[in-house]
């Protein structure tokens, strides 16, 4: 029997680990995701969780030490956040390279400098490249939910691939919300065993981990990586699909708010979702043909669906709570033009960076953001990328 | 049992022929006198940092080891066994696997001293049960020979390079045996090629067959970038040793114990004449760099003396 409890997003995580119990768990604490091991420490203190729990002295070496567990042919999970985050960045290749599923729990706070502790999607979108599968979430059941889920998608025989899920800082990690958590069973059930063909501790089979990958075996090696997230997003749908059967709670590779007859969207990642939904139904109240959609996974960018459901709009806002610095825009901006253009679908489209370092996003930001889309769709001119909610003097 | 060089190289090789290193290089014999002390019975996980070594007996698609084996990066290696060692430590609870495993890490002195250093602090701190092996060649060599906190002093590297403004490396050797002794882990020991093998391949053993943290700091001499010729190396080891460049002892559960005391103290001069990377100091007017080093190496024998007396 699923049961309804009052939980932070922190706590809905750590209650995932909880009850996957993985065998290790490798972390170092972090701002905001500080509380993960903690309650990974306190159930172990209780005798909740059986996993071996690696207290290490980095973040570099929680990661490390996760790559070698589940080289070892074991289930490894860690969590981080921003400074964590970005000390993992070399290691977030190897671990994709080598194809180990290992499962983090990332919880978004921007990047230094200057220091800041609160939430923007610098940290992960930094690393978007590593060749990690990204499932964002909007509030504290969705980040529950997609840890659940995370190990069938990433130890899939198709894909076996590693996956972070990622939720907002303090938003999403720190605010308590009432939730629905499965029993203990029910996610045993459902998340499995995992038994890997080949791993380190086979003493029939020794094998070799992290080669050197000269010229002629390099670039095969990184096809294989990209063919595997090329299938991972049919898995990513048939796991949300079985998951959805099994507790009614249905998840796609993005989620349309209002979108049906919808003339301008917002497109957004993440706990802005909820917020940007209240201002559509706002502006529906008023009569404004306002739609949202909310992005949950980021890789693989599922770039023919995505496009396909904007197709209809006449003008769009895709909104990067993290600037590229490429002097147009941020992550999702581009991806999100990219995909347009290689459909063919044209839509008016303005980039807003926003809610950097934790800069507040209200139901009044999506206003302003609408009524800009207003006058892009009577034909005014759009401008490519721009900040919101900052002060120009 | 008394010790036995050729009991000791009839055992099969776990580190095996076809790897890329070069002739007269420290880092082979390492590895194979260190895996020839598992037990035949026994399985082991290799970790590696990256390295020479790594680059020269894992290219892919060959290996030159037996058992298995993992390279991650070049800092993390004491993290990434430690990883291994909880998976081993997770399975077995489980009663998932049968069997003996050691866990054993090698890295050079850059992934050990340098980059590596706080991952083998903390792997060490937390008690896994592991070897860490540092096959120490004094520089970066996989880069092409450039100065480590583990370069004597004086010596010439490509980041320390000698010219009529630069005498070599300013800085002395990091004490790292010491430091890792300072971790209060039960077993800390440093060796080098002589005494046929005897001195490593007992350390060695002991290393790997105790319970927890272990660490081996074994000089493993390049020809490249100490400049000797291949056939020296041995030669080279036991000058080290017999200067008390490189002494040879043990630190188990906290007691210093001295496994080699030179009757004769030779002066350090014997020891650097051997290698080109000192040939700058053989001047008259460099004679007192020569005298610095000996000063260097007669206070920290005195230091280590102590240490083992108490």
């Amino acid at each position: 029997m699923s049961k309804k409890d009052r939980l932070s997003g922190n706590e809905a995580v750590a209650n995932a680990i909880r009850q996957i119990d993985p065998d290790v768990i490798a972390a170092f604490p972090i701002t905001p995701s500080t509380e993960i091991p903690q309650y990974v420490s306190s159930f172990k203190a209780q005798g909740k969780l059986t996993s071996e729990f690696i207290t290490v002295e980095s973040e570099h070496s929680s990661i490390s030490a996760a790559a070698g567990a589940e080289a070892a042919g074991v289930r490894a999970m860690t969590a981080t956040s921003s400074a964590g985050f970005a000390l993992m960045h070399e290691m977030l290749y190897v671990v994709s390279s080598d194809r180990l599923p290992v499962v983090m729990a990332v919880v978004n706070r921007a990047l230094s400098g200057p220091i800041n502790i609160n939430n923007d999607h610098s940290d992960s979108m930094g690393s978007r490249d590593a060749g990690w599968i990204q499932l964002y979430s909007e509030n504290a059941q969705e980040a529950y939910d997609n840890m659940l889920m995370a190990h069938r998608i990433a130890e899939h025989p198709d894909v076996m691939l590693p996956l972070m899920v990622c939720q907002d800082g303090f938003i999403t990690s720190h605010g308590v919300e009432n939730i629905v958590l499965e029993d203990d069973e029910t996610v045993k059930g459902f998340v499995g065993e995992y038994r890997p063909d080949e791993h380190l501790l086979d003493p029939e089979r020794p094998i070799g981990v992290g080669p050197y990958g000269v010229s002629p075996y390099y670039m095969e090696m990184k096809r294989g990586q990209t063919e595997a997230m090329c299938r991972a997003e049919a898995v990513i749908e048939e796991v949300s699909r079985e998951f959805g059967e099994l507790t009614g709670r249905e998840y796609g590779l993005f989620e349309e708010y209002r979108m049906d007859d919808a003339e301008l969207g917002v497109l957004c990642i993440g706990s802005s979702a909820g917020t940007g939904k209240d201002a559509v139904d706002m502006l529906r109240a008023r009569g404004v043909k306002a739609g949202l959609v909310k992005l949950r996974v980021f890789r693989p960018f599922p770039a023919a669906k995505l496009a396909s459901a904007l197709k209809g709009l006449k003008a769009l806002a895709i909104m990067d709570k993290t600037d590229s610095f490429s002097a147009q825009g941020g992550p999702l901006g581009a991806e999100v033009r990219s995909a347009l253009y290689q459909t063919g679908v044209i839509v008016p489209a303005v980039n807003y960076v926003y809610g950097l370092g934790g800069r507040d996003v209200r139901v009044e930001t999506f206003e302003e953001i609408f009524a800009e889309l207003e006058k892009i769709a009577d034909g005014a001119p759009a401008e490519a990328f721009r900040y919101i909610g900052v002060r120009e003097r | 049992m008394a010790y036995n060089l050729k009991e000791w190289s009839d055992r099969p090789e776990r580190f095996v022929a076809g790897h890329r290193m070069c002739a007269g290089c420290g880092s082979p014999i390492t590895m194979r006198a260190v895996l020839r002390a598992v037990h035949p019975e026994d399985h082991a996980v290799v970790t590696c940092a990256t390295s020479c070594l790594e680059v020269a007996s894992v290219t892919y698609p060959y290996s030159s080891w037996t058992d298995s084996y993992i390279h991650t990066a070049f800092e993390n290696s004491a993290a990434t066994c430690s990883g291994v060692e909880a998976a081993y430590r997770a399975l077995k609870k489980k009663g998932k696997i049968e069997g003996e495993y050691k866990f054993i890490t090698f890295g050079g002195d850059g992934g050990t001293y340098d980059i590596g250093f706080q991952s083998l602090s903390g792997a060490m701190e937390r008690g896994t049960d592991m070897v860490y092996v540092c096959y120490d060649n004094e520089a970066y060599m996989n880069t092409g020979i450039q100065r480590s906190s583990s370069t004597p002093k004086y010596a010439d590297t490509t980041t320390t390079a000698v010219g009529p403004e630069n005498d070599g490396k300013q800085q002395y050797k990091k004490d790292l045996t010491k430091i890792m002794a300072a971790h209060h882990i039960p077993y800390v020991a440093q060796t080098t090629f002589i005494t046929n093998l005897r001195d490593l391949h007992t350390k060695a053993e002991r290393a790997i067959y105790t319970k927890g943290p272990a660490f081996l700091n074994v000089m493993s001499p390049c020809p490249r970038g100490w400049r000797y010729e291949a056939s020296q190396i041995g030669e080279i080891c036991k000058a080290a040793v017999e200067t008390c460049v490189w002494p040879l002892f043990e630190v188990i559960r906290g007691e210093w114990i001295l496994n080699y005391r030179p009757g004769y103290k030779q002066p350090v001069e014997e020891y650097l004449r051997m290698q080109g990377r000192f040939k700058h100091l053989f001047t008259p007017e460099n004679e007192h760099l020569i005298a610095e080093i000996q000063e260097d190496v007669d206070a920290r024998w005195e230091e280590l003396l102590e240490l083992c007396e108490k």
